[in-house]
């Protein structure tokens, strides 16, 4: 009897916590003024976003911004979008660099509060193009600061044969690199498939990978289930692809330029293209939590990153085009700006930004529903079981 | 006196059990991948009727029925040794030898091993035994086996050594005068006296075998087991689902512990 009392107890205990969990604030207000530092600023990032010297000394963008504003940086890196949006409801972290597939969950959940652009005086260099998009802002409130965009990138190793031009390689059964290919572990990977879909199969009708009704999601799974038996890897922690294209385990696969660039410098005979059907992408956007305790700092380090050459430093070293008009006059290698269209919206039309999927439909059909993404991601647990 | 203990216990042993399993039975905000209030037996659905995971499982069952095996298969003739051939100085010295790998970390294992088995490709050295035989498993399942195998036993072999300890020296003389070979005397003797050891040493091994995931993600390659899984869902982040899926895990382990405690496992704790 006193045990089941005890059971009962715990089960309304869980209910209670589980359903204070789930309420998630509506929109607490944006600062209005800055006041001082706190003395530290807690961030989640991709891999390559704050660097400190510790990676190679010439690299650094970190150490100067804490002698500065005497904001201590904890840094800790997210591997996919999904593992950010987990660090960020857990309310331990101030500021966020989220790609396009976290954003809106994150407003959404109430775990990011809007930004006062005013009070981050580099937010004007930002190219136009960039500000107040879907994925950054709600109703012309911006929810956070512009950080810089890309593509997913196919990496191939140079001695594996000519360079591959095609996403093919990556789904083919006859590809050449057959049992040596990498690919990113992370629901979101299925736009890639589905990009290989338009591509191959017109005849189902994608327009926009993010936007996939059940025949075409249906279609993008098999498409998958068909590239398995391919696959060498599947990597979520970039020193891991990072490591197994040094060592020639893999010879093709999809990557970050900052991956690519990192093995290169240790010697491995590797290169990388865009392949010709357009690519999966980002644009990432600085964000702050709702719940941040050190918002001071987090408005100071916001606007530092996106600082003409702080925001010159990432871009370079991750291999990105920047969302500050003057770091393109910055960047050590005079070019990359052109290299990376930083401004060219004509290429980024041709790049499908990572988004967040939702039952209704992303590419406006209005005569079908959409999978959503708590689907995508029930169906890549299943694949990679 | 063994109230406080025994409260402490109830409070965060099976307290946060009880979170977790009552966690599965929440749905999930489908966009902000929040927890919602709503109760639902979705979760489970997921988790205990789709093929895939019952593949999943099966394997996650294997692995950890093959490292037990393994273990098993070792420090049987390894335990005799010590415990009933080697001299009192050696037996001192092997104890010692025994326990010493439990005294290093379990990264620093797992990753010698995967430097030991690390394929060589596109003229590139490789692994350990790459280089030396020129073959290697490779990263999955074989490299998984042969990790967690190392990993786990020494719990094996203490718990079996102990056995081996307990079992008189003269029921195994007795055994031969009355005429029987050593096989007749190991199945017929040792064997039966061992039985609660040798299923106590397997609840180390079966146990942190069947649950783990890093030693998958360092040596694994594509494989994957139900921790993974677990991982992958707290990611995503699913928190109910992952709390359906570690009810396999917990249902297996009680089913386990149940039929160990039947063979004697816990009688000579």
């Amino acid at each position: 009897m006193r045990k089941m009392t005890g059971t009962a107890a715990a089960v309304a205990l869980a209910a209670a916590v589980l359903g204070a969990c789930g309420g998630g604030s509506d929109g607490s207000a944006a600062m209005t003024e800055l006041g001082e530092g706190e003395g530290a600023v807690n961030i989640v990032a991709w891999a390559g976003y704050v660097e400190d010297g510790s990676t190679d000394p010439n690299v650094d963008w970190v150490t100067g911004f804490e002698q500065e504003t005497g904001c201590e940086v904890n840094y800790k890196v997210g591997n996919t979008s999904d593992e950010m949006v987990e660090l960020m409801q857990s309310g331990e972290y101030d500021v966020v660099s989220a790609s396009g597939d976290a954003t809106l969950r994150l407003i959404a959940g109430g775990d990011v509060a809007p930004v006062n652009t005013d009070l981050i005086p580099n937010y004007a260099d930002v190219f136009d193009g960039l500000k107040n998009q879907p994925w950054n802002s709600v109703d012309g409130q911006s929810y956070g600061v512009p950080h810089g965009r890309g593509a997913n990138v196919l990496v191939y190793n140079t001695e594996a044969g000519a360079a591959p031009s095609s996403i093919v390689d990556m789904f083919s059964a006859d590809s050449p690199y057959a049992g040596k290919i990498s690919v990113y572990d992370a629901p979101i990977y299925i736009a890639d498939a589905a990009i290989y879909l338009m591509a191959t199969q017109p005849e189902l009708g994608i327009t926009n990978p993010y936007a996939l009704d059940q025949d075409q999601f249906d279609a993008a799974i098999a498409a998958l289930e068909a590239q398995k038996p391919l696959v060498g890897q599947y990597w979520s922690l970039y020193t891991d692809q990072q490591a197994a294209l040094e060592s020639g385990s893999v010879t093709l696969g999809t990557s970050w330029q900052i991956i690519v660039n990192l093995a290169q410098a240790n010697g491995a005979k590797i290169d990388a293209t865009i392949h010709a059907e357009g690519a999966t992408g980002w644009s990432d956007t600085w964000m702050i939590s709702s719940k941040a305790k050190h918002p001071n700092c987090a408005y100071m380090w916001m606007n530092h990153i996106i600082s003409p050459q702080a925001n010159a430093g990432v871009a370079e070293w991750f291999g990105e085009a920047p969302s500050n008009a003057k770091s393109c006059a910055l960047t050590a290698d005079p070019n990359h700006c052109k290299v990376f269209h930083a401004d060219d919206e004509e290429y980024f039309s041709n790049v499908f930004y990572w988004t967040t999927p939702t039952s209704k439909c992303l590419d406006g059909r209005t005569d079908v529903e959409c999978v959503p993404f708590s689907e995508w991601v029930n169906a890549w647990n299943k694949l990679r079981a | 006196m063994l109230a406080p203990p025994l409260a402490w216990l109830l409070v965060v042993y099976v307290g946060s059990l009880v979170l977790l399993v009552a966690g599965a039975f929440f749905s999930l905000d489908e966009f902000t991948g929040k927890v919602t209030s709503q109760t639902t037996l979705s979760n489970l659905d997921e988790a205990f009727t789709e093929p895939a995971y019952w593949s999943l499982v099966a394997r996650s069952i294997g692995v950890a029925a093959l490292v037990t095996a393994i273990c098993l298969a070792i420090a049987l003739p390894v335990a005799f040794y010590v415990a009933k051939i080697a001299g009192p100085r050696a037996k001192r010295a092997l104890i010692v030898a025994m326990l010493l790998p439990l005294w290093s970390g379990y990264l620093v294992k797992a990753f010698g091993l995967r430097a030991i088995v690390e394929p060589g490709s596109g003229g590139r050295d490789g692994g350990l035994l790459a280089s030396l035989t020129g073959w290697s498993p490779g990263f999955g399942y074989p490299a998984v086996i042969a990790t967690l195998a190392y990993l786990w036993f020494p719990y094996m072999l203490l718990a079996v050594h102990a056995g081996f300890e307990r079992l008189p020296d003269t029921l195994v003389d007795a055994s031969s005068d009355l005429g029987a070979g050593s096989l007749r005397t190991f199945r017929s003797v040792i064997v039966p006296v061992l039985v609660p050891s040798i299923a106590a040493g397997s609840i180390f091994t079966f146990s942190l075998s069947l649950g783990d995931y890093i030693t998958v993600k360092i040596v694994g390659g594509t494989a994957q087991m139900i921790g993974n899984i677990i991982e992958r869902a707290l990611l995503a982040p699913n928190q109910p689902l992952a709390a359906a899926f570690t009810l396999w895990p917990i249902g297996i382990m009680v089913a386990y512990l149940w039929t160990m405690g039947r063979l004697g496992a816990f009688e000579n704790l």
